[in-house]
């Protein structure tokens, strides 16, 4: 009798350790990979953590460094990026790494230790206020008072993270909760309270929005890292409508990859260091449409003059993303992938197609822009150029398909104009926070995820510095990440700009001195590598490849060098600098030089 | 009023040039949750908009539900980017524009404290009738008058009470709701 009682009791729920519970809702949550620093906050976590296999930590060198690496862990693989640093330092050195995540829309949950709850408000030793610093610099956040509560605020975090426009999401566990007992719950399916966004793209809208597309007589997608959050799939649909209407496609920075740079209808990237079709291209358009970018100011230019004649249709899975610095006649709220497959299947069923004879026009025009070949510079077989450096890095190793990260500056816009990229998820760079550092973290966050794939963080001097000491990481897990550094002495992009719109005042944007870099990467365990010559550069780039183990390659560029075309701040697109010469011609306005 | 750009051209200044500012009353119903004021009040610092007024107080104990109700002005594109942001923080159930969805009633309450003797002591319980004010405090020195109405209507009645010893002012900002039998949302229910 008594054993059959027994046997018909459901389960208990499992009572668990808070620090238990949270290793057992990352493992449900599907998480192989935490990047993390411990602290005196999360010593429980941590210990649970020493107590299983299923989860893999990656001891960083800085916590900046842990929230970057999960941004490359993420991009790279379209999961969630996990990150598990202390209280007070730990959580404020995340915020930068936050802050990137969330202006590039990188589904991020990064767990905090927080002092006991107790001592909440006490000013206690490593004390911060983790969830007021990091409103405003995440998605979400919160703070478990209640052990019972954990579990479900985890995977809460993990749905909020994942869903509409991804972002970084904290939770903030203070150190007693760690320690007490609670019931655990599993993930479910429960419709989250107030958090729905819309994936569907509104019909009504879609039957316009091909209607309009098809009407077009100089059209142009304009697409961005929208169509690269909604999944491989949403890229394949992207060039699959691109190439039914035969339009020509630039993408944004973040959108690199998003449709495959040697396809003939791409233009390449547009912006402030975009190419001339690209740019004027938007410039002269009659129909843009716009999946999954934000008309950010890098791309726009001046707004007033932001493609003054077309009709702009929008599509963007945040609300707040249309109309908000370009209004548009049309604004379609949903996920680029279901949205793509709802203008497809409306352009297929209503037999669209579009207007040949225009388009024909429209082609030459652009093939007349293009002409203009505005990313040439003149080489030296002197000096190295930095663009060839970067041109024969691609040359070299676009066969096995690399993922390559930048750090920010004049590298990271060559990066973007020199190297092409055929699929999503194989570009990480810092593009709306322009975070210097980004690059070797990312970069180790990318490999741990791929683990056989070639990972090349495309740096300058100065960035590199600003993480260097994740070199420490990488040697330690023996990620075989290449760090190809464009070494100009310069703090290039700030020199440019000092050169254009500061009268040549070099304030301050010239670093007297640098480590060694070849030993420097020596010091840390790495092999370091050095190019001076242009004919050295494809045997150096050959043996930085050929090398197991991380490499750190140190390449001596040309220090004057300019990064164009150039879309200077308060232009719009069709007064670009496409090279020193323009420069000297058209001196940037006053107006342009309160902007960043 | 129009808002003139600061420098023409400016990338950071959007819209046409002269775009008019409206005011407009929006109704936020939200999770009652620690932090959820600051999430809203940080969201119109943090992007430069304006709060005229702001109110706030549980109102549905059941479904753990209070009601923020947020007096904004701005271009008619900046009231659309905030009733957007509004929406996309993760505790917000809805956001209603009661300025754009149509007939609204809106009051507020306001307590003043007036202190004096003689003639203006006798001359403020004279305007207090004709604005229907009601005294809920009396000394020999002092009156403290409620009153509620229009934002408008408080406003004339501090104006006439100045010169008679007004020497406290508190107001609770403005509250809302449509006319009509339709609701935001359901009571009870947190969808």
């Amino acid at each position: 009798m008594a054993a059959d009682r027994t046997a018909h009791k459901k389960p208990a729920q499992e009572r668990l350790t808070g620090a238990e519970i949270v290793i057992r809702a990352l493992v449900d949550q599907g998480v192989d990979t935490v990047f993390g620093y411990p602290g005196g906050a999360v010593l429980p976590i941590y210990d649970a953590l020493f107590k299983q296999n299923a989860l893999r930590h990656v001891l960083v060198r800085h916590e900046q460094g842990a929230v970057h690496a999960a941004e490359g862990y993420a991009r790279s693989t379209g999961r969630v990026g996990v990150v598990l640093v202390t209280s007070g330092p730990g959580a404020t050195n995340a915020v930068t790494g936050l802050t990137d995540a969330l202006m590039d829309s990188i589904p991020i949950v990064c767990l905090t230790g927080q002092v006991p709850t107790h001592l909440i408000g006490n000013d206690a030793f490593q004390e911060a206020d983790t969830t007021g610093i990091t409103r405003p610099c995440t998605k979400h956040n919160y703070l478990v008072k209640d052990v019972n509560r954990m579990a479900r605020t985890l995977h809460e975090a993990f749905y909020v993270a994942r869903s509409g426009r991804p972002g970084p999401v904290v939770v903030d566990i203070p150190k007693d909760t760690q320690f007490a007992e609670g019931l655990y719950e599993g993930p479910t399916d429960v419709r989250h309270r107030t958090y729905r966004p819309q994936t569907e793209g509104d019909p009504a809208l879609i039957e316009k929005a091909v209607e309009m597309i098809a009407a077009a007589k100089r059209p142009i997608f304009y697409c961005g890292g929208g169509v690269i959050n909604a999944g491989p799939e949403a890229a394949q649909l992207l060039g699959q409508f691109v190439r039914m209407t035969g339009f020509p496609c630039t993408l944004t920075l973040m959108g690199l990859g998003a449709f495959p740079a040697s396809d003939p209808l791409f233009l390449g990237m547009l912006g402030m260091h975009g190419t001339f079709q690209a740019n004027w291209a938007m410039h002269d358009a009659d129909v843009m449409i716009n999946i999954g970018a934000r008309f950010d100011d890098r791309v726009t230019g001046k707004i007033s003059a932001f493609s003054p004649h077309s009709k702009k249709i929008h599509v963007d899975i945040d609300p707040s993303s249309i109309n908000k610095n370009v209004p548009v006649q049309l604004g379609i709220v949903g996920d680029c992938k279901v949205v793509l497959k709802q203008l497809i299947e409306a352009w297929k069923r209503k037999k669209l197609g579009a207007d040949g004879k225009a388009l024909k026009e429209w082609w030459k025009q652009i093939d007349q822009w293009r002409a203009r070949d505005c990313l040439s510079y003149r080489n030296s077989d002197k000096i190295i150029k930095p663009q060839y450096a970067i041109q024969r890095l691609y040359a070299l190793t676009r066969e096995m398909d690399p993922c390559i990260t930048t750090e920010v500056g004049q590298h990271q816009m060559w990066a973007a104009q020199f190297f092409g990229f055929e699929k999503p998820n194989r570009w990480m760079t810092s593009g709306g926070l322009g975070t210097m550092g980004y690059g070797l973290p990312a970069a180790i966050g990318a490999q741990m995820a791929n683990p056989g794939k070639l990972v090349i963080d495309i740096a300058g001097e100065a960035s590199i510095l600003m993480n260097i000491q994740e070199l420490s990481t990488a040697v330690q897990y023996r990620l075989p990440v290449k760090v190809f550094i464009i070494n100009n002495q310069w703090m290039g992009m700030v020199r440019q700009w000092q050169e254009l719109l500061h009268g040549a005042r070099y304030s301050e944007s010239y670093t007297e001195a640098l480590p060694d870099f070849v030993k420097l990467a020596e010091a840390f365990g790495c092999s370091g590598l050095r190019a001076q010559k242009p004919a050295e550069m494809d045997d150096v780039i050959k043996k930085m490849v050929a090398t197991d183990g991380p490499v750190v390659v140190d390449v001596r560029v040309d220090k004057t060098e300019n990064c164009f075309p150039m879309i200077p701040s308060g232009a719009a697109h069709n007064e670009m600098l496409l090279g020193p010469a323009d420069e000297a011609k058209k001196p940037v306005s006053e107006e342009g030089m309160v902007l960043v | 009023m129009t808002r003139k750009r600061a420098a023409a051209g400016s990338v950071y200044s959007g819209g046409p040039v002269d775009q008019k500012i409206v005011t407009h009353t929006l109704a936020v119903l939200v999770d009652n949750q620690p932090g959820i004021l600051s999430r809203v009040v940080g969201m119109f610092a943090g992007r430069g908009y304006n709060i005229e007024s702001l109110t706030v107080a549980e109102v549905d104990a059941k479904a753990n539900i209070s009601r923020i109700t947020v007096v904004t002005t701005g271009t008619p594109m900046i009231i659309e980017q905030i009733k957007n942001q509004l929406g996309r923080l993760i505790p917000v159930h809805k956001v209603s524009d009661l300025t754009a969805e149509g007939p609204h009633v809106e009051r507020e309450l306001l307590l003043v404290k007036i202190a004096g003797h003689g003639e203006h002591r006798v001359e403020s319980l004279r305007i207090a009738d004709i604005f229907r004010a009601r005294v809920v405090d009396s000394t020999t020195e002092s009156f403290v008058f409620e009153v509620t109405g229009s934002s408008e209507k408080l406003s004339a009645f501090i104006n006439l009470m100045e010169p008679l010893g007004l020497v406290e002012v508190s107001r609770t900002g403005v509250v809302a709701i449509s006319r009509g039998a339709g609701a935001i949302m359901k009571r009870g229910e947190a969808d």
